[in-house]
């Protein structure tokens, strides 16, 4: 049936509601910085299985193949895992740093604490 | 993690070649997968390892923090330096042709310049971000 | 280098300052590098913009690779206008900074106070000058995660939560766009705005097509702090440093809107956009519903910078009604209120801080009888304000009298009382700042505080008289703005 051969498409959503659920519904920051990487691995996973040219080889020069894979997603999902991790990156020290003023990395008691003030 | 001898002698036979392969992806990367980012984050996991086993202290004797600032700082240089040098002979920015006699050796030097930039950066940058995070008592 | 490099020398000196601020580790020399190349970018973006109301749009291709290959920017009147418009308010911000970020930032913190913010300034040139779909969200990212760092850098804790709160909006948003731009690639095969332009109207009835610009829409929604998705702008306003918030307020949205507008005309065209999708409608009520929430809540916060953050809001609201009537007037009116928000918002926010540096808080209790004590730095603030509510002769008016008249040739009266009713609100919060500066006298047991530092004063002031220049001389701000307007609405019918 056509929906099961674009199983790709269906990854991809699983993936991205997945990480979406676990930002908004998740209490620890951590646990929602976790669901922000599967989130955006779900859109790297999209990029490149667009990117495949059926019969077509890895976007690596050889004398031997014809047909290529399309090179530019992967360049971009290049760029765009280096943003990933650089998001990752900032929201952890983030992290420590509320851990470190607040005592806690819970929303609700970090909340809490803000409200009494 | 030091005392245990079993991680203090793999680590030190594995470290040269985890930096030995990522000096290997960093100059293939344009005829195989590779390039500066994933070289740059490799660098650093041998850092990173040897931090994990021998503590943070001793990879601060080995790089230094404000070396560290030094290199994240003209990696980005080096980058943005190439693209400068291509404008003042010439071409527009990044434009490798004008960089060497034959644009195909310009458009190697350019690239194998500007991957060396993000490498650089890269390692600096994860190695920072390490020690930043681990140098932290609770 | 000849004037064809310029729109390359735009992004590129920031973003070649800030690793040497970061090397720099003396604060007063990363200023120094900073005013001069900020300086220098506002040089070339109204050289940029003089070139282009004489020749036309400059096209810049990178690496000598043309288009639909390689990244190119294009700058036209409306690129040009909002370049203009960044690189003023961060000469001025800076011009502040100089005694400004002593109070806040610690003197071994100042370089890299100094490499973030340049390149937050990298970011936003870089957003408005390209005219590449992709090169648009790799300059979004860098723009937004040098914001976070900027906001985080305060010295109240609440600025880390609310920086965290914007990190994680800020990175849905930014992801949105980039799946929009990938089932644009995937549609066309192309990521050139102009090659979009071109190829997209014969797949108007796609659905793919309704999708990306679905994912489009929300997520440059959610980094213009379009209501509802504006919840993380109060408090990444209200507890970042100072200096910051006056940056980011006068800058940040107005790029997002710039885009948006970029987008909705440039490349999908407006017929795509009012005909096929019901943008019309959800952007009116939700740019109404901003107006209107935004000004009530803004009445009953106690921090003035909150305050300002929710004013934020409504005035954004006020663009995306511009944005929403479809008219060439109705864009006029936003691409004016752009320019007249960055003066009046930067103006505000710096008088705020210029108050807060000397009384040591933003509560609204703590202004009691500012009026007498800080005299030039109050009437400073009168004037903002008054230039918020629309009163003539200040920017504010021009905006409010623009929308109007595109409101009218629609024929929409329901808009016209949402704005009146956002003026009347505006003069609310206004009239209780004013009243606890000049009608309430100070609590304090200690000597009075003394008037703010000239140097703190004059950017202020800049703005401000700025302001009501543009209030009474409209020449280049609605001039521009129309011909802008009209070249946005020209590239399709």
């Amino acid at each position: 049936m056509d929906m099961f051969a674009l199983y790709n498409y269906w990854v991809v959503i699983f993936l991205m509601m997945t990480g979406f659920y676990v930002v908004i519904a998740s209490g620890n920051l951590v646990k929602k910085i976790i669901g922000l990487n599967l989130f955006q691995a779900s859109v790297f996973i999209l990029y490149i299985s667009m990117g495949k040219v059926s019969g077509g080889a890895a976007p690596i020069l050889r004398e031997t193949v014809q047909t290529y894979s399309n090179p530019l997603p992967h360049v971009l999902i290049l760029t765009a895992i280096v943003v990933g991790v650089a998001t990752t990156a900032l929201g952890l020290a983030l992290v420590v740093r509320i851990k470190e003023a607040y005592g806690t990395a819970e929303e609700d008691e970090i909340h809490s604490q803000d409200e009494s003030l | 993690m030091r005392d245990n001898p079993v991680l203090r002698v793999v680590t030190k036979i594995t470290i040269p070649i985890i930096l030995l392969f990522s000096l290997y992806v960093q100059f293939h990367g344009d005829y195989g997968p590779g390039g500066g980012f994933q070289a740059g984050v490799i660098f650093a996991a041998a850092f990173i390892l040897y931090a994990l086993v021998f503590g943070t202290q001793a990879v601060r004797i080995v790089v230094s923090p404000s070396i560290l600032r030094l290199l994240t700082a003209s990696g980005l240089l080096l980058f943005a330096g190439v693209g400068m040098v291509t404008m003042l002979l010439g071409g527009h920015y990044l434009d490798y042709d004008t960089l060497a006699q034959n644009p195909l050796h310009g458009q190697h030097l350019g690239i194998f310049l500007v991957e060396l930039g993000v490498g650089i950066t890269v390692a600096a940058v994860m190695i920072t971000v390490f020690l930043a995070f681990a140098g932290r008592r609770d | 280098m000849t004037l064809t490099q310029l729109p390359a020398l735009q992004v590129i000196l920031p973003l070649i300052a800030a690793p040497v601020c970061l090397l720099l580790r003396s604060g007063r020399l990363a200023w120094l590098l900073s005013i001069l190349v900020s300086t220098t970018a506002l040089i070339i973006a109204v050289l940029l913009l003089r070139l282009v109301l004489e020749n036309g749009t400059v096209i810049y291709s990178y690496g000598g690779w043309a288009a639909p290959w390689g990244i190119e920017y294009r700058v036209d009147i409306a690129n040009a206008f909002v370049l203009a418009i960044v690189a003023g308010i961060s000469t001025v911000v800076l011009l502040f900074s100089r005694v400004g970020v002593s109070y806040e930032i610690k003197s071994s913190d100042q370089s890299l106070f100094y490499t973030a913010y340049l390149l937050c300034l990298t970011g936003l040139l870089g957003m408005t000058a390209t005219g590449d779909a992709f090169n648009l969200f790799v300059f979004l990212e860098i723009s937004s995660l040098s914001s976070y760092v900027l906001i985080a850098m305060g010295p109240d804790r609440r600025g880390l939560t609310a920086a965290y709160q914007y990190l994680i909006m800020g990175t849905i948003g930014a992801t949105f766009i980039l799946i929009a731009v990938g089932l644009l690639y995937m549609v066309t095969g192309t990521l050139n705005m102009a090659d979009l332009a071109n190829r997209l109207p014969a797949l108007a009835q796609s659905r793919t097509l309704r999708v990306a610009f679905a994912f489009l829409t929300v997520g440059i929604g959610l980094k213009l702090a379009l209501f509802p998705l504006h919840l993380w702008l109060p408090n990444a306003y209200a507890y970042a440093p100072h200096v910051v918030s006056a940056f980011l307020a006068a800058t940040a949205t107005k790029v997002a809107v710039y885009v948006l507008l970029r987008f909705m005309y440039g490349v999908f065209g407006s017929s795509f956009t009012f005909d096929s999708m019901p943008l019309q409608f959800i952007l009116m009520v939700l740019g109404a519903l901003a107006v209107l929430s935004g000004s009530t809540i803004a009445v009953f916060q106690h921090n003035i910078k909150r305050m300002l953050g929710y004013s934020s809001v409504a005035q954004i609201g006020y663009m995306i009604l511009g944005l929403s009537l479809a008219s060439v007037s109705g864009l006029t009116a936003t691409l004016v209120h752009i320019l007249n928000h960055a003066l009046m918002k930067g103006g505000l926010f710096l008088a705020v801080a210029c108050m807060a540096y000397q009384l040591g808080g933003v509560r609204l209790a703590d202004l009691a009888g500012t009026g007498q004590r800080m005299p030039w730095t109050s009437a400073a603030f009168v004037v903002g304000g008054l230039s918020l509510i629309g009163v003539p002769l200040t920017a504010g008016f021009i905006s409010k009298w623009m929308l109007v008249v595109a409101v009218l040739e629609t024929g929409w009266w329901p808009l016209l009382i949402v704005i009146a009713a956002g003026s009347l609100l505006t003069v609310a919060y206004i009239w209780r700042v004013i009243e606890m500066i000049y009608f309430r006298s100070a609590a304090t047991a200690d000597g009075p505080p003394q008037e703010a530092h000239w140097s703190l004063l004059a950017p202020v002031w800049l703005l401000i008289a700025a302001n009501i220049y543009f209030g009474i001389d409209t020449q280049w701000s609605v001039d521009v703005a129309r011909l802008a307007a009209q070249l946005l609405f020209g590239v399709h019918a």
